[in-house]
């Protein structure tokens, strides 16, 4: 009995955004259908992994992820090498040095330390604040500058600080990652104002603020494939490739964190640990997520062992 | 489902009689579509109008059921492609499989450690729901060993997968009563298959070499009377399965009838890793049943956790009751903790607390069961609600103290709550895995 294939027709496509420059430049998004449904559409690039770099040693990170980096967590340069020995496709550097409860530090000095991790490495960058949005505003011109020519992606943008951060990346070249809490309509309002301002929409990655697994996943997912639908029917403003900030939550998880010891009815802590960041990150790719911020070299295996299957096209 | 009032008036006799009670057919017919009335109450109807409205308001993807008592499960009635549309119905079926080239003994012991996939999440108990016996040794007699080792021992209904309809039917003489899964049925084994499945009126899976087959084969099915059927499509590599499941589920929501039931993963990737990440596919999109190998909780957690996750109804957070909760041997210098009415974070403060060994009392604030930073942001998380809350609660004659400790996260509402509520007002950590620490600090 032959069966008639349900194919969508979708009218339209995801953005394609660039991320550093040649030759080591890559592209996420260019959707020209639901995630991995290549029977009605093209996925010409797969989601790409960073891995995380904090330019001052993580306080609440548990041994599991220490241990990955032993000997580099201190020293920004050699974690962000570390990183791309590991495989990674990007790397992200956090400033949380810049946060006036850490170190207050300056622009000048996040500006030197993205510079140095930048020209150590052959992979584009992803640098984000401390999360505090008026500094965040005040260091981003200054890193902006000193990448230029990097085409890195900056961020987090957010509707107090964004007028800063887009004209730094418009003055420099960057991309920038437009952050809003779980809500369609203020993602749409937010690179509405980014665009206007004069930033191509093919220079914006959208940051839903995702939640982890069992930490208000559902939400996000929810967001992502709504935003998707609206991208592939052609809604301009929601067009725009989803960067995950997986690592941050997962880990931050008590099903990543408790020991066997406190809770040896969850199983081994480390296989625990890594699955909660791997499907936090599996689950977001079949929602639409294209750019994966993660934490654990294994995860980031993990998720491309998955990835290679998943961009496998089948067709009817 | 989904059937108009006019669509249903066609299939009227028009009189306007009035037996059923309504002024008129079309009145009948728009009460019908509303679900106020059943076809039942019109005693003039025609069986073949009968027949074509009962498969027209049918929903879309059949309700099966597998096991008796506490431990059966549902599966199936899903009405939409998204979460979002609406909400997923029936949460996917968890099997975890043991295999007959086990001995009896280690058998007993997996199913065991199967019966004790048992987690507490959100105030709920959430556990995996069969154990599937694979046939591995294609040897009748072992499958039946194995059958009878974990039927002895299981909490839940069986999955009893063999392709080899002797082996089935020995099992079946065993376990029949429980409504176990037949898995299944194919292209070679169809009569046999559903003759015994019909007679022992149990569900059964039906898998095709491909989606094609796969239709041809369950219409077979039905025509022989058997309708308590589980698709499977026969792909096993995650990004084919997930091709399948997206086209089953799709074509059953367009009525194409063949599709219109439950389906089943397996997700037997070699790699025991990629194998539980592929089952999380599956429990996103679409599988009723996905079948893995692992019984390590490790494995197990995550994918349940998933689950309920993907299965939240969209429209309602879960919350608990805003009301004072002790944890542990609580006494009047025990501490006091605010959090907001979420269950997911009142069950985060209370798993802290409890694993903190120091007693305490924790308030949840009704924010409409949403989180303490969305609770914030929203205006639901204010220092007037936790102020009543600490003024109405009796909390006051429960300790000695007057010291509230807060979310770290909402350190800026300390000092008007402190105004407020005279309470000294201590801000805590932001995570409240923080809690064990900060006591030893700021408390003890
Ligand atoms: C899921 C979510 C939602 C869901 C709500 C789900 C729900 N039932 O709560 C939805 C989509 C509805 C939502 C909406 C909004 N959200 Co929202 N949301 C989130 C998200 C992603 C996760 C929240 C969550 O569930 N966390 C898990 C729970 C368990 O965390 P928690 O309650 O904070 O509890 C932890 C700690 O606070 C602490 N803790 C809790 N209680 C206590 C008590 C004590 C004593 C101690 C010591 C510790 C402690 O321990 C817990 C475990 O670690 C966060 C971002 C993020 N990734 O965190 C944003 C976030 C909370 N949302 C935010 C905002 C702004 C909103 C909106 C106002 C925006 C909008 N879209 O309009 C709306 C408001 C909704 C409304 N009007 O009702 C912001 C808040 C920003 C801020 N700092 O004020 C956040 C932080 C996102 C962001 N970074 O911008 N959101
Ligand atoms: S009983 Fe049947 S035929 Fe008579 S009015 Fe009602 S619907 Fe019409």
């Amino acid at each position: 009995m032959a069966v008639t294939i349900a194919k969508e027709r979708w009218t339209s496509k995801v953005n394609e955004l660039v991320l550093g420059a040649e030759p080591n430049a890559i592209k996420v998004g260019g959707d020209g259908t639901l995630p991995f449904l290549f029977f009605e559409g093209d996925m010409p690039n797969r989601p790409v992994v960073a891995l995380e770099v904090c330019d001052m040693e993580p306080a609440d990170w548990p041994d599991i992820l220490k241990d990955a980096f032993a000997g580099v967590l201190g020293d920004p340069v050699a974690w962000a090498k570390k990183c791309v020995e590991y495989g990674a496709d990007l790397v992200c550097l956090r400033l949380s040095s810049a946060h006036p409860d850490n170190k207050n530090a300056s622009p000048e000095d996040c500006a030197k330390t993205a510079k140095a991790v930048a020209d150590a490495i052959n992979v584009p960058m992803i640098v984000i604040g401390c999360g505090v949005e008026e500094k965040d505003a005040e260091i981003m011109p200054a890193v902006g500058e000193a990448l230029a020519g990097k085409v890195a992606l900056l961020g987090c943008a957010t509707p107090n600080n964004y007028k800063t951060i887009t004209a730094a990346c418009m003055v420099s070249g960057h991309s920038i990652i437009a952050s809003s809490p779980l809500d369609i309509n203020l993602a749409k309002q937010l690179n509405i104002l980014i665009t206007e301002m004069g930033l191509a929409g093919n220079r914006i990655a959208i940051d839903p603020l995702v939640g982890a697994l069992g930490y208000g996943i559902e939400y996000a997912y929810s967001i992502m494939e709504r935003s998707r639908l609206g991208a592939l029917t052609g809604d301009k403003m929601l067009a725009m490739p989803v960067i995950c900030f997986v690592g941050q939550e997962a880990w931050k998880a008590k099903e990543a964190k408790a020991s066997r010891d406190e809770t040896p009815e969850w199983g081994d802590q480390a296989r625990r640990a890594i699955l909660w960041e791997v499907m936090t990150s599996t689950t977001f790719a079949q929602a639409s997520g294209a750019i994966f911020v993660m934490r654990h070299p294994d995860s980031l295996k993990q998720f491309n062992a998955h990835v290679a299957k998943m961009m496998e096209p089948v067709k009817y | 489902m989904g059937l108009t009032g006019l669509e249903i008036f066609k299939q009227l006799p028009k009189t306007n009689c009035k037996d059923c009670g309504q002024p008129t057919c079309l009145a009948f017919a728009m009460a019908l579509a509303g679900g106020k009335v059943s076809l039942d109450q019109c005693p003039h109807v025609s069986d073949a109008a009968k027949e074509a409205l009962d498969s027209a308001s049918a929903p879309p993807i059949a309700l099966v059921k597998i096991g008796t008592g506490e431990n059966a499960i549902e599966l199936g009635n899903e009405t939409v492609l998204f979460r979002h549309d609406k909400r997923f119905e029936h949460k996917t079926g968890i099997a975890v499989s043991v295999c007959d080239t086990m001995s009896a003994d280690e058998i007993a012991a997996k199913v065991d450690q199967i019966n004790k996939l048992v987690f507490d999440r959100v105030g709920q108990t959430h556990k995996v729901n069969l154990v599937a016996v694979g046939n591995c040794s294609n040897d009748a007699g072992k499958f039946v060993e194995a059958v009878k080792a974990a039927d002895a021992k299981s909490v839940f209904p069986l999955v009893l997968m063999s392709e080899d309809p002797a082996a089935i039917e020995k099992a079946l003489e065993i376990t029949a009563a429980k409504k176990p899964l037949v898995c299944g049925a194919n292209a070679a084994n169809l009569e046999a298959m559903t003759n015994l499945v019909k007679k022992f009126d149990v569900p059964m899976v039906v898998k095709g070499a491909d989606l094609n087959e796969l239709a041809a084969l369950v219409e077979k099915v039905v025509g022989m009377g058997h309708k308590q059927i589980i698709l499977d499509s026969g792909a096993r590599e995650v990004n084919k399965v997930l091709a399948d499941q997206t086209q089953l589920r799709r074509q059953a929501l367009k009525k194409f009838r063949p599709f219109g039931y439950p389906a089943i993963a397996v997700a037997d990737n070699k790699d025991t890793f990629q194998a539980v990440v592929d089952a999380g596919v599956y429990i996103a999109k679409y599988a009723a049943i996905v079948v893995i190998d692992s019984a390590d909780p490790a494995d197990v957690l995550p994918l349940i956790t998933l689950r309920l996750n993907v299965y939240t109804d969209p429209q309602k957070p879960i919350a608990v009751e805003s009301k004072i909760y002790e944890i542990g041997n609580v006494d009047e210098n025990s501490p006091v903790y605010i959090t907001t009415n979420f269950s997911l974070t009142y069950f985060c403060v209370a798993g802290d607390v409890e694993s903190s060994r120091v007693p305490g009392y924790i308030l949840p604030v009704d924010t409409d069961g949403i989180s303490v930073m969305t609770g914030w942001a929203a205006g639901k998380f204010t220092p007037e609600k936790i102020t009543e809350l600490l003024q109405t609660s009796g909390i006051a004659d429960k300790v000695k103290h007057r010291k509230a400790i807060i979310p770290g996260g909402v350190a800026v509402l300390s000092g008007k709550l402190q105004e407020l509520s005279s309470w000294e007002v201590l801000v805590g950590p932001r995570e409240s895995a923080g809690i064990a620490s900060f006591l030893k600090q700021r408390w003890l």
